[in-house]
């Protein structure tokens, strides 16, 4: 039997980012005996070095793309956009977490290297070409992300969201592994470029295979909370540390999005008249259920959940709109949401004091007056969750109600801006607490913001202006990168 | 001889899958349950899958059934009763084990004298060569990645079961 046990060069260079990312979290542990009492913050500060090593490593990777590992990697542009969107969401999540585990008085070192692991995860699906990586992938990041949930472990709403999180996941995970178990049974393989081609000549039956198929949307659209599987979004988001839930509403999300894409776009691009009408419905219940729930929430981290099911709902739309245009607005749309989430995130985390004891909305009262600054980039935030123009969220919307035109859905974008145009209601209500009431209790003890949180916040907000202002410059690169596998 | 081994190992398989439900104790119902899967792992030999049968045996009736019993002597369900062992267990005990053994040895070894690959259709393979082979080429990535899975489970557990320090 000839044997090469090695991987080529190119293919461990097309793996880079993700070995850098295990490699940095591995040393997180190694060090945690040395310095978890000294320094804690050290631990952070090398989840951001490795992270940046990892952007420059996905760079890098990207320059020789192709596949890698006998075809279970595919690098190509919309694995490369992926990859470095969840590494800046890591970057930024780390940035929340400085203040609020000093706050806690939590073991900062397991957290940063599960935080890293999780995004390996990630990084390791939106690559993957094959259906069992897939899964290898979503396990790692979602078991990370379970864990972070429950971190803070002596409370009771981290252990329910947990808890909650986890046997629910793990159910969904089931589903998906049926419906990949199903497609492996039909075709005797698991790459997803040479799933139609089987499924083509083989002849199957087309309610085999949309039973598959369902199996795995059931699945993915778990991961991405999309209606009617969103029930879980709201407690878990809202029990699990504030910057564990900006987490999960962005980078678990963008994986699972990505992967959705590029399962439905390539294994099932032939059946796609048949899918289309489930994840239609989908969209559209997702963007009424979590704009209309959201309406009625007093809980900043409650609505936020709400508010990021009503954003999986208009990705949704992008999905349905199965074009090239349509992935590409996905792709924007993801990298605009994750950076105003996280920025909205981030004024969760800095008003809420210890043990997140002030999430009201009237907890937000006079912060206009109190904390000017903060203030000024929440409001950049809501008005970019709103799609108001001159930021990311304007022509995320934009780009996906006009892919959704082109592929002549025109009752669902119709349906999709009513929906948009409801929302504004509850981002507006916090700009009119935070500037017309006068300051509470709450905004009058405020501690001034912290560096790390700070940052948390430019950053972002420069992001959503850059995108807001320039979205050539993404869009150019998403569009490029849509047709999958180039 | 193929016919004789599979009867009788799925005989005894259904036995214990059956004493699986009926026992009262947990123990005994888990203890039935190695009964099951070992003789599954004796019928995966029968089909030439050795590397199948093995992890059968390592993973099942290893790791996972020492797992259940392990949760079942913590959450103290029922209660154990002890009998003596007679002086028979004691002096014959470890001798009939062995004698057991060697025939099993004995048998396997004449029934099955070069253990060849699975054949469905025309596929080939699942002998330990074959399996550790496609580990390490085909499926080298996701064979390793999975290690950064079990790492994240051993994390989870610290994480969530340790002690407030000080």
């Amino acid at each position: 039997m000839p044997a090469n046990f090695t991987p080529s060069s190119d293919d461990l260079l097309r793996f880079a980012p993700e070995m850098i990312l295990s490699a940095a979290g591995t040393l997180l542990m190694v060090l945690d005996p040395f310095f978890a009492k000294k320094m804690p913050k050290l631990f952070g500060h090398l989840s951001i070095v490795a992270f940046i090593l990892a952007i420059f490593g996905a760079l890098g990777a990207n320059s020789v793309a192709g596949p890698a590992f006998s075809n279970l990697l595919i690098v190509d542009g919309f694995a490369t956009f992926f990859r470095i969107l969840v590494m800046i969401i890591g970057i930024l999540t780390v940035l929340l977490s400085y203040r609020y585990l000093d706050r806690e008085l939590s073991e900062t070192s397991e957290y940063h290297a599960l935080l890293l692991f999780s995004v390996v995860g990630q990084s390791l699906m939106v690559a993957s070409n094959d259906l069992i990586m897939i899964f290898i992938g979503l396990e790692i990041s979602s078991i990370a992300t379970y864990i972070l949930a429950g971190y803070l472990r002596d409370d009771k709403r981290n252990n329910e969201a947990a808890l909650k999180y986890f046997l629910l996941g793990s159910f969904a995970t089931g589903f998906l592994l049926y419906g990949v178990a199903i497609v492996y049974g039909l075709t005797g393989t698991t790459k997803l470029n040479e799933i139609p081609g089987l499924l083509a000549s083989q002849g199957t039956s087309p309610l085999v295979i949309g039973v598959a198929t369902a199996m795995i949307l059931v699945g993915l659209g778990f991961k991405i909370s999309g209606a009617p599987f969103q029930m879980w979004a709201p407690d878990v988001y809202q029990g699990a540390p504030a910057p564990v839930s900006a987490f999960m509403a962005t980078a678990p999300k963008a994986a699972a999005f990505a992967i959705l894409i590029r399962i439905f776009m390539t294994s099932f691009q032939p059946s796609a008249s048949g899918w289309e009408p489930f994840i239609w419905i989908s969209a559209l219940l997702s963007m009424t259920l979590g704009n209309f729930a959201a309406l009625t929430q007093n809980n900043l981290k409650r609505m936020l959940a709400y508010s990021s099911i009503a954003h999986a709902g208009y990705l949704l739309v992008a999905v349905a709109a199965r074009s090239e245009f349509g992935t590409a607005a996905a792709m924007f749309y993801l990298a605009a949401y994750a950076l105003m989430n996280i920025g909205a995130f981030a004024v969760v985390i800095h008003i809420s004091g210890k043990g997140e004891r002030h999430l009201r909305i009237e907890d937000l009262a006079g912060l206009g007056q109190k904390q000017p600054v903060t203030a000024a980039l929440l409001t950049i935030f809501l008005l970019s969750l709103i799609g108001v123009p001159l930021t990311g969220g304007f022509f995320g919307k934009f780009y996906i109600f006009h892919a959704a035109l082109k592929s002549n859905l025109v009752w669902l974008s119709v349906l999709g801006l009513l929906n948009s145009a409801v929302a504004a209601y509850y981002y507006l209500r916090l700009l009119v607490v935070m500037y017309m009431h006068e300051p509470g209790d709450v905004t009058r003890s405020l501690e001034p913001l912290t560096p790390g949180l700070g940052a948390a916040l430019v950053l972002p907000a420069i992001g959503t202006f850059f995108l807001g202002v320039m979205p050539g410059v993404v869009l150019t690169f998403a569009r490029n990168s849509s047709l999958l596998g180039k | 001889m193929d016919l004789f081994f599979f009867s009788l190992f799925a005989f005894i398989a259904l036995i214990c899958a059956v004493n699986v439900v009926l026992q009262k104790h947990p123990i005994s119902s888990a203890l039935s349950l190695v009964g099951v899967m070992a003789s599954l792992a004796v019928l995966y030999l029968l089909l030439g899958a050795e590397f199948v049968a093995m992890s059968q045996v390592i993973v099942y009736a290893g790791a996972v059934m020492v797992l259940f019993v392990f949760v079942i002597m913590l959450l103290n369900a029922g209660i154990e009763v002890h009998h003596g062992r007679s002086w028979m267990a004691k002096l014959l005990g470890f001798p009939a084990f062995l004698a057991i053994l060697g025939l099993l040895c004995f048998f396997v070894q004449r029934g099955f004298p070069n253990v060849g690959s699975v054949r469905f259709g025309d596929w080939e393979g699942g002998g330990a060569q074959q399996v550790g082979y496609a580990l390490f080429t085909e499926y080298l990535l996701p064979f390793e990645v999975t290690s950064v899975l079990i790492l994240i489970a051993i994390i989870g557990a610290i994480v969530l079961a340790r002690k407030e320090l000080d």
